[in-house]
Parts: C-alpha cells; structure tokens; sequence
C-alpha cells in the first residue's frame, strides 16, 4: 500500500480533507509536521505520494504561502526534488501551490533540463484576487487537452458535474508571457477555469499547472474536497446516474495512486 | 524558535540599525488593493476621487544588519520576484518621496496593537539569517488627484482606524522603536473602608470597575472585617468576576414582575405553576433565578422527561450532545458588541476567536467544526450618525472582514447566518458569533486535580484588552472611543491555529490525554479563567512567568489582560515535559503559571515570590449580593418594530401591479436580499465536511440551514441553523416563540429529526436597570421555557449582553430593539436523505403546510407600508411542533423534493426564493392558502409572516402519500411550479396573474446591498 506524506506547519488547515482523499484512494496517509522534516529530511524517503495541503501557513504574512515556501527552500528543496526524480507524484492545492511556488518546486526546470542544484528564484506567482478579496466558489473546470499532468490528463470530463471548489484570497495565477506560451507548449497546463469563470482574473484561466514530468501539480482549486457526491453543489438535484462515476477529485487521486503503486521507496 | 516558559523581552539589541524596506507593485503588474480602494473612494461622500490608488507594503526592520543581509531579506522573503520590487531605505531622505499630484497616507499599528505579519517575519528571518530582529510592519496609500482633505477623510474611512492605527501624510521612518514602559510595580492599596456611598461610586467609575454600589459595599463590609483594605490586584479580580459579563447577574437573579394588562396576555406569566414563581398578593410574581427558572427550568424538565442525549448542559464554556456513540457535539455562541462598536474588524475577529476558545475549552478540548455569524447594524443608507459611532456600512463590511480573516485561517467553515437592519443598532451594533465542535464522549467532562500545574498555552500578555469585561458590561457613550480604546485589540488567528493543534495532540496522546481540565482566557484574562478553575480547589498563581510582549506589565494588568489567544491547563507535573516538547514541535508559547490547590481554598496571587493578594474563593465566587431587581410590563410606550431609514415605502393602494412590485421591493429588502457578498468571502467548506451549503441551486438560493458531515466515515450529519424574530421585539415573549419557531423549521428544511434538536440563547437587550427593559427580558426568558418544552428542544447553554444602549453626546440614549438570537443544531439521521430548498422540476406540486392568519404586526411588509391589522403573529405550541414532526416525517420518507420555511417577506417571498434557486417557475393560485380567519386581502396572504409554516415541492405521484401524513393539519396544494421562467400570483383560478420575472427577482434579489 503507497504511503502518502501530508506536510502540516502552523496555519495549514486543509490538512484533514488531503488525508481523507489519499486513504479514500487505498493509500496509508499520514501527516508530518514540518519542522519534524526540517530537522530529518530523509524521512521524505519513505513515502510514494506527497501532499502539501492548503490552509494560512504561517499567517500567509508576507504573502501566501511565502514564509512556508521560504522554509522549504531553504531546509527541503534537495529532499523532495529526490522524490519527484524518485517518481512520486506531488499535490499542492490552494496554499500548498502557492508554498511550492515560493519554494522553487514550480513550475520547475524546463523540458529536458535537470532541477537545479539550489532552488531557481520564482518566475510565476499567485497574486491577490482581481476583486482583492477572499471568494468561495465553486467552477467548472477545463483539462487541456495537451495536459501531461498525471494526476489531469485523460480525465473524462462531464460539463455539468465537473466542478472544483475554489477558497482563496491570493490565486491570481501571473507570469510572463514568455513563461505562460512555454507552459502551454509543453503541456503543462495542467487545468484551467471554465469558460467565464475566470473569477480571480488568472492570466490565461489557468488555475493549476505541473512540472516537466507531470508528477507535481500546484493548483488553486481543492480537488480533495470533491471526493464525495454530497460535496457537490447541487447534488440534491442530480440524476443518480451521474453520480454512479467517481467524483473528479477523487479520480484525480486515483491516477496519482496508480502511479505511486509502481513507485519505490528510498 | 518559541522557548519553553518566560524569556526575556529584548527591547533593544545594542549596534542596531533601522531600515525600512517598501514593496511596490512592478510596473504592469495589477495591484488589486489599491484598486478596490479607488474604487471603494468613490462610493464616500468626497470632494475629490482618487483617480489611481498605489498600494505597498512598510517593513521596518530592527537589527544588527549588513547591507547584504538587508538586500536578501527584500529579495528573498518580502518582495515577490514576478511582480514586486524592494525599495530600501536607510534614512529617512532615501524613503520614495511622492511625485506631485500624489498624496501619500500610511497607516501603522500603534505600539502594541498585535501585528501578526511582523511576529512572523521577524520569526522567519531570525531562522533565514540567524539574527535577532525587531519588525514593525504598515501600508503605504499613494493617492492620486485628491487634495488633503479627502485623502484624510479615505484615510479615516477606509483606511485606518485611530483607535489601533497611527496615521502618517508622509512616508514613516521612525528614529527608534517603542519600548515598554514601566509601570509603578508595587502592589497599591486602595483604601474603601472609609468611603461613603457616593464616594464609592465614585471609585467604581474612575477604575473602571462598573460595579453597582451595593456591591461596592459588599466588598467594603468583607474588607472591614478583614481588618484591611483591598489590594488594587484583588478589587481588580473582583469586578472581573463579578461582571455582568462573567457571572450573569441580572439573568441570575431574583425578579419581581408586575404586569398591568389583564387575561388575554398570550405568556401568562402571573402562573405559580411555573417553577421558581410565586404569585405575590398584589398580583405580581415573584421568579428566583430567572435562568434556573425558566431557560434551564425547560432543559431540566425534558431531561427527567426523556432526553438522555445531553451530555452537559449550562456548566461548560458550551453545551454538549450526543452525536453517536462514541462522538459528541458542542455548540457556544457569543457576542462581542461593544469591542465591534470601536474597532469592528478587531472587535469581530476576536469575538470569533474567542468563541473558538470556548468549544478548546469545552471538557477536556473539543476540535472547532463549523462557525456562525449573525449582525445586526444599522441602515446602510443613514444619513448621519451621531458623534462618536462609526457608519454602519463600514462595520458590516469590517465585521465580514474581521470574521472572515480569523475564521478562514483557523480552518472552520463559517456556514451559517445572517443580518438584520434597524437604525437602532447604530451606535450599539451586535456581533453574534457561534462554533461548534466535535468531541469524544470519554473527554466531555474535566476537573483540575489539587497537585495540577496551571499551565498556559497561546498567546503572550501585554496590556492589550485590559477591562474589556467590564467594558462590556457597561453602556455606550460617545466618548468610549477614547477612554476604552486598551479595551479593543487584534487577534492573531494563527496563534489560536498552533494553540489548538497543540491541544488537540495533547488530548489524543498515546500516553492518554495530557490534561485534567482546560479553560480559555476570555474576559477577565487569567483572573477569571484561573479563578473558575479553581474554584473549589483553591490556586496559587506566580504571575510572573506569563511571557510578555513587552516590558512593563504591572502584576495586576498581567492579572486582568485579555490579550487573545490563550489557554489554561490543568496539567498534572509528570505530564509537563511532553506538552512542552509538543508545544515546542508545534511552534506556540507555554507558561507555569502555578499549581492548583490551597490549604484555605484561596487564590493567592504572587510576583517574584511575594504575596500580593489573596481572596477567598468562597468570597470571589459565592459573596456577591444578589438584590431584587423589579420588573415591570407593558411598557409606557411600545417600541417600534423595525425602524430603517433609506427604504422606499410601498404604496399598495390601488393598481394592477401592486403584488408584484411589492414583491420586488421585498426581495430587495435589506433584511431579505441576499448575504452572498458576505457569504463568498469566508471559506464555507474548509474541512471538507459540506453537505449543505449557505447557498444552494444554480440560483444561489439562500439555504434554510447548514448540513455538515462532521465524521468522514459516517453517514450521519449535523444541520446548523437559527432564529431571529426582531421584528416582534415589541413583545419579546412573541418574538422569543418565533425565534425558536423559526430555527426549528430552518433545521427541518434540510432533513433534520425535530426530536434530536438543541438550541442555543443570546440575549442582547438595552440596559435592563431600566425596569420594562427587565420586563421584556422576563417574557422572553418564559418565552423560552414554554418554546424549549414545546418543541422538545433543550437550551444547552446561553449568553446574555444587557447593556446595549448608545448615549449620544447631545445625550440621548438610542436603545436597540431587544433582540433574542436562537442558534440550534440537530441531527441529520442520514446525509443522502437531506434536501435543499431550490424548486428542482416543473409539473411538481407546491404544498404549503401551516395556516395563515391576518396578524402582519412586525413584518417586513409593515414595515414598509402601513397595514390595518397590526397584531403581533402568534406561535401555537401545538400545531408549531405536530407541524415539524409531520414535515420532517414527509422528508424522512424521501416525499419532498425541495422544502423552504416560510419567514420574512412571507409565501410569497420563499416561493420567489425557491423558483430564483432552482431556475424555474411557478403558478400560485392565493384562494387556496389555508387561513384561520376568512376576509383576508391577497396582499396579507402572500406577504403574511405567520410562524410554523413550510413550503414543499412534491411530485404529482406523492400526493396520496403526502395527504395521509398531513391528516389534521392545515395544508393545501396552492400551486404547481412550471418550465416558464417566472412566477405567477394568481388571487383565484379565474383571475390574471401577477407575473414576474425569474430575473427580474434575480436582479432585485441580488442586485442590491452588495457591499
């Protein structure tokens, strides 16, 4: 059975609902604080899928996510770009996109490039929201079709029940244009909002991109709370038989766990 | 890193220097903050708009630091490479000057107010550099094309509040940072024995210790036969616990209410049947303990009569239920009222945040599950307030912004609740928070154990929140702004998060849990936390090991601060170690403050090894005297019911269209129109436990209650709701019924079972020395007691505020409407079985259950236009209950497809509701209504506010079905909704519609009061 790491810190409070969906999926979770890793970053080795789960780490001060991904850049980064070249598959919702973001873990190197001996300064980041204030919504969700993303791609998507919550204050995804074509060239892209959905103003609607392998997603919306039909919005009024399919978050899990099946531990 | 127990205060590191560090924006990048200012300027009455807003960010950093040291700290932590840059500055001449035509405004904390970002830089550049810093962090406003006077007033109004905030016109670079300063640290007598009785009075106001004289000479007789006089730390202790706020008097006490009205009073309160009452001769009734003898009279009563699923009621920081066999739930709700008046953001964080506190404190640590949130403000659309208050629009939208900031990060969906506008709560507004937790039954109860250590878990103390219990047992005047400003602070929602998860791996420890007893600092700080743990076991208190933020602290100020964010354990000594190595892994602070238990059952305070109080425990719990306080009804002249200023009156004279605008009107009605503005902004599905959410339907419709999974693996479910009737505050034993009404059916909507429902009481009343005041409180606590036994729905805790009332510098008292807010929970017996109340398909039928009668006295409808029947409505306690448990029967039965109560704005109004949530429409024909009187107008019938009403949609087919269990109710099929996209008013079959749009009542539901 893959073990799934759950980083937690001071403000991580997404925490729970990461676990339940990773053992909904058939892995043993667990969650690690992470000055416990700081201290012993080899721990990282036993596991086969890691999470970093949303929350208000640290306050957000500074910025979301920064002062978390800040520690992790300068206590972490070597330890887990050895389990992505390991080959576990990495999640970063919400908070957790905008603490991998801060510590260099994306969007990563280019196609063909190797990860950096020490952690390359950001070149996208979550801004604060168009309307500069914390919504709660959930949207459909769009999988491009160039996605190598292992936890999205060949995702069947169905327009009227695939739908993510969104929860945040900062998820304005921004880049270059530069840095937004190559994402895009390279499939990894890994999500974006539905058509008019766009709430928080992200530059080209992207709400989640991976790295160069697909393994590590960062995505603004919380798939780990759509892993039952009662979380959906209106599933008072659905068909049952379009909920006979499992629901998207949890499908995205499922991939990742099918991968993490084939994954050694250190 | 947090060190175990008391560190010193450095204050000052010595060869430091101060730079400061501005974020700006890059050029092209979007700076959202300053745009919502400029576009939040132009809604200010202001000469001038800002036609640009630049937003940055003000780090002031203190330290031993080297250039590169400085460029790193902006590079690396505060400025984000993508889209920021850093502009350092050393002096303050280096400082980005203004260009002409920019007016600069920068708004910093005041010493001392908390300032979370800077604890956490300061925090992570201590672990980046290895350096001690200090960090003080602002915001920089570059306005452009405004002219001082409307940059002062966006500074005033939008940007700053002086209460916690400096304000500066140019960019800010101090010369040195602030230290603490030192009090006179001796222990001061103040002598009383000697006082006469206006002298005393006199004391209790200039200390602020609000205690009436009686209590003053209480005091002054214990004093005088201990033969000394009182020390400041113990007079201090005292008025902490005996508060309004802490120890409940007037609620607590013994009443003597005289009515002059005759037999047809609806309450019959006059009735020695009731327990505590006594009928006098004179035809008054004389109730002891009001609390006891009604509120927890009904708890006590249906618990002998049956209810075996309370695990705790009225003895706890929260009430507790069963939840299944190995799980309980706990629900507390609080106000934090005059804090909000001041300061709302903080007022309202630390108001949630303390309500949090009380579900950690609950037992032996429940785990926060779900938050609620109900205000009630002034009109949006005042045209003047008077001196000293602050617009109502602003505090709703600082009070969501408080709310939301605290509860998002603490991780706790905030699902459920609402607002209610009357101008009366201008300078007196209420801030109703409530949370529930989730507990294991085997912890519910705790006791301290003599031999414990008291420990302190949290937040450190500093001289924040100092008398805010008796500040908020005191009235409103114009110049509290001023004097109770210490009363008012911040919260640092992370703080509370590590303090809490810290708790929690305490409790669930391998070793077994880690403590015997745990309780929050809330009002009154340690005094009253330590002081109610110890009660029967005594307590010895070494103050000085209380970690502080700064220097300074007298023992008393440590004594009595309320600074947020902090627990109290009772830990037994062998346990220590590990709560501090766990406190240690989950960075928060810890203190020994202590043990529990003393040879004489005393609190005796020490600093540095020195006695410098000491009260019995018999005396600070049991001493105060409890007066006969009269109470009197009706009163001289009846309060109105809602009053709001800036609303269209309706005319209904004549007309076609009547109905339907007038239904347009309502659903942009203040208290009707959406909260969505609000609701979007705080996280209502973090824990990922949401089955039912505040908005439902394609429509966005507002959901009658709450339904949370609280267990993952569990099918089981909690619905989450309340009731508020301010409307009928004109007989709070009416509004009281309705409330509780009103609650039941929110939660009966979703799929709730009416016989596993526990509610919740806040009295927010104007100042109750005021003896019809206190006759109105008494009828709404009998309402209470006669709900509570109707509906089999036990009180499991309560809280009471009774002092809200603003006296204006022209020195007119503004008193707010009484207001009676009832929280409930119930249990969802199966989570698939829930239902929301969004219209789900044509062709279903419309079934309204409940009779309606032409009583429209304190609906929102009067309150708009004019009515001739202007009676209260009446909740029946027969049919009230038989009513829920025949629709939640229906529900249970899977034979409604959508259900909605029938509240303010009335049938008409839910319909409306139903057809925007579920986008289609519906056909009402009003002759069909079930009424208890004949002759009533169209208008009156759908727009009519009577309680124990429901609106259901069942399928043509469950018609059979639904008759039989509806057998001796008044129900009736009064319409059958349709795929055209509106809904049609019909008086009778044969008569034009009234028709309206789906988006027409989209637009005037939603359109408006968006703040």
């Amino acid at each position: 059975m893959p073990r799934a790491l759950v980083i937690t810190a001071p403000g991580i409070n997404c925490d729970r609902e990461l676990l339940d969906a990773f053992s909904l999926v058939g892995a043993q979770a667990e969650s690690v604080l992470l000055n416990q890793l700081r201290r012993n970053p080899t721990m990282i080795d036993r596991y086969q899928l890691i999470g970093l789960p949303g929350g208000f780490s640290y306050g957000d001060d500074v910025a979301a996510g920064r002062i978390m991904g800040r520690l992790i850049r300068q206590d972490l980064y070597g330890a887990l770009v050895e389990a992505i070249n390991r080959g576990v598959p990495m999640i970063a919702p919400c908070n957790g996109f905008q603490i991998a973001v801060a510590a260099g873990i994306l969007p990563g190197p280019c196609k063909d490039e190797p990860w950096p001996e020490s952690p390359a300064p950001a070149t996208v980041t979550l801004s604060p929201n168009r309307e500069a204030r914390f919504v709660d919504r959930w949207t459909r969700i769009h999988v491009p079709e160039t996605s190598r993303c292992i936890w999205t791609s060949d995702l069947q998507v169905d327009a009227e029940t695939d739908v993510l919550p969104s929860a945040h204050g900062e998820g304005r995804f921004m880049t270059t244009p530069e840095q937004l074509s190559s994402l895009q060239d390279q499939g990894r892209i890994a999500l974006t909002y539905g058509e008019g959905e766009n709430f928080n103003g992200s530059l080209g609607a992207v709400a989640g991109i991976c790295d160069t392998s697909g393994l590590v997603l960062g995505l603004m919306p919380h798939p780990e709370r759509f892993t039952r039909w009662t979380q959906h919005p209106t599933w008072t009024r659905l068909d049952p038989g379009c909920m006979d399919p499992e629901p998207m978050g949890l499908q995205m899990f499922r991939r990742a766990f099918e991968v993490a099946v084939g994954v050694h531990v250190a | 890193m947090p060190r175990a127990a008391a560190e010193p205060v450095t204050d000052q590191v010595t060869d430091t220097i101060i730079c400061r560090i501005e974020v700006r924006q890059s050029p092209g990048s979007a700076d959202a903050a300053g745009e919502a200012v400029a576009r939040s300027s132009a809604d200010l009455d202001v000469s001038l708009v800002p036609s640009r807003v630049e937003h940055a960010w003000i780090y002031l950093v203190q330290g031993r630091l080297d250039q590169e040291m400085i460029e790193r700290i902006a590079m690396e932590l505060l400025a984000d490479p993508v889209t920021q840059y850093p502009v350092i500055s050393l002096a303050p001449a280096e400082c980005v000057q203004p260009e002409p035509g920019v007016t600069t405004i920068e708004v910093h904390p005041l010493p001392g107010v908390t300032d979370p970002a800077a604890q956490s830089v300061m925090q992570v550049i201590g672990s980046m550099l290895d350096v001690d810093v200090q960090v003080r962090t602002g915001h920089r406003w570059d306005l452009h094309g405004v002219d001082d006077l409307a940059a002062s007033r966006i500074a005033e109004t939008l940007l700053a509040n002086p209460v916690i905030h400096d304000i500066h016109d140019q960019p800010f670079f101090p010369e040195s940072f602030p230290k603490g300063t030192t009090r006179q640290q001796a222990t001061r007598e103040i002598p009383i024995r000697d006082l006469d009785d206006g002298q005393l009075e006199e004391l209790s106001r200039n200390a602020h210790l609000f205690l009436d004289l009686q209590e003053m000479k209480c005091i002054q007789d214990q004093y005088r036969s201990l033969q000394r006089e009182p020390r400041e730390i113990e007079l201090e202790t005292l008025a902490q616990t005996w508060s309004e706020h802490c120890v409940h008097k007037t609620l607590k006490s013994t009443i003597r209410y005289t009515q002059q009205q005759g037999d047809d009073d609806p309450a019959s309160i006059i009735d020695a049947s009731r327990p505590g009452h006594v009928v006098e001769a004179d035809g008054s009734v004389t109730i002891e303990n009001l609390l006891k003898s009604t509120v927890a009279a009904a708890t006590h009563e249906l618990i002998e009569d049956g209810i075996d699923w309370c695990l705790s009621v009225f003895v706890d920081n929260a009430g507790v239920i069963g939840f299944d066999e190995e799980w309980g739930v706990c629900f507390k709700c609080e106000t934090h009222n005059h804090p909000s008046a001041l300061e709302p953001y903080g007022g309202a964080a630390t108001g949630i945040g303390g309500c949090i506190r009380d579900i950690m404190g609950t037992g032996r640590a429940a785990r926060p599950i779900a938050s609620t949130d109900v205000f009630c403000v002034g009109s949006p659309y005042l045209d003047s307030i008077p001196q000293g208050c602050l617009w109502p629009r602003r505090i709703l939208s600082n009070v969501v912004a408080g709310v939301r900031d605290y509860g998002n990060r603490m991780g706790i969906p905030t699902l459920n609740g609402t607002v209610w506008f009357d101008d009366r709560y201008v300078g007196n507004p209420l801030v109703f928070c409530g949370c529930i937790g989730l507990i294991p039954r085997e912890f519910v109860e705790g006791e301290p154990r003599a031999g414990d250590r008291i420990i302190a878990i949290g937040g450190r103390t500093g001289r924040d929140g100092i008398h805010g219990a008796t500040f908020s047992s005191a009235e409103l005047t114009d110049s509290h702004a001023d004097e109770f400003s210490h009363a008012v602070q911040i919260g640092n929602a992370i703080t509370e998060k590590k303090a809490l998860d810290a708790i929690i791996a305490a409790r669930d420890h391998e070793d077994g849990c880690l403590f015997s007893a745990i309780t929050d600092c809330g009002a009154g700080g340690f005094s009253s936390a330590v002081g109610e743990m110890g009660e029967t076991l005594g307590a010895r208190v070494d103050l000085e090991n209380a970690p502080l933020k700064y220097r300074g602290l007298t023992p008393t100020e440590v004594w009595i601060s309320e600074a947020q964010e902090r627990m109290v354990l009772a830990v037994s000594p062998e346990h220590v170690d590990t709560i501090a190595s766990i406190c240690l892994d989950h960075e928060v602070e810890w203190c020994d403050l202590g043990e529990f238990g003393t040879p004489g059952r005393e609190l005796v305070l020490r600093w540095e090894g020195q006695e410098i109080g000491c009260l019995p425990m018999s005396f600070l719990h049991d001493g105060i005297p409890t007066p006969v306080r009269q109470a009197e009804w009706p009163p001289r002249t009846l309060p109105a019911s809602t009053m709001i200023q800036g609303i269209e009156p309706i005319d209904v004279s004549t007309g076609r269209n009547a109905i339907e605008s007038v239904l347009l009107s309502l659903l942009s009605h203040p208290n009707i129109a959406s909260k969505e503005w609000i609701i979007r902004q705080y996280d209502h599905e973090v824990q990922g436990g949401s089955v039912i959410k505040p908005l439902v339907g394609p429509g966005a419709g507002p959901s009658d209650a709450a339904v949370i999974r609280p267990l993952a693996e569990s099918d089981q479910g909690l619905a989450i709701a309340n009731g508020l009737a301010t409307g009928l505050a004109s007989d709070p034993y009416l509004m009281g019924l309705a409330a509780i009404d009103e609650c039941v059916r929110n939660l009966v909507c979703v799929g709730c079972d009416p016989d596993r429902i526990a509610i919740l009481d806040n009295f927010c009343w104007p100042g109750c020395r005021d003896s019809e005041s206190l006759g109105g409180l008494v009828r709404a606590a009998e309402a209470c007691y006669d709900g509570a036994k109707a509906y089999r729905a036990p009180f499991i805790s309560g809280k009471d505020s009774l002092n809200n009332q603003f006296t204006t510098d022209q020195g007119v008292t503004i008193r707010i409407p009484s207001t009676l807010l009832i929280s409930g929970m119930g249990i969802v017996p199966r989570l698939d079985h829930c239902i929301t109340m969004d219209a789900k398909s044509a062709d279903n039928l419309l079934v309204m259950v409940g009779s309606t009668s032409g009583r429209m006295g304190g609906s929102v409808f009067s309150s708009v236009s004019p009515t001739d029947d202007d009676r209260l409505p009446m909740v029946d306690l027969q049919r009230g209950p038989r009513t829920a448990a025949a629709v939640a029967g229906l529900i249970a039965n899977r034979l409604v497809r959508s259900a909605h109560d029938c509240s303010e704005g009335g049938l008409a109004v839910a319909v409306a509701e139903m057809c925007l949530a579920g986008g289609i429409g519906c056909r009402i024909e009003l002759d069909t209504v079930p009424v208890t009187e004949d002759g009533l107008d169209p208008m009156t019938i759908a727009f009519s506010e009577e309680p124990s009403r429901y609106m259901l949609e069942i399928q043509p087919g469950d018609l059979d079905a639904v008759t039989d269990a509806l057998e001796g109710l008044p129900w009736a099929v009064v319409g059958r909704f349709t795929d055209q996209p509106r809904l049609d008013l019909l008086v009778d079959s044969g008569s034009e519609p009234g028709s309206v749009t789906i988006e027409q009542m989209h637009r005037a539901w939603s359109g408006s009061h968006q703040f």
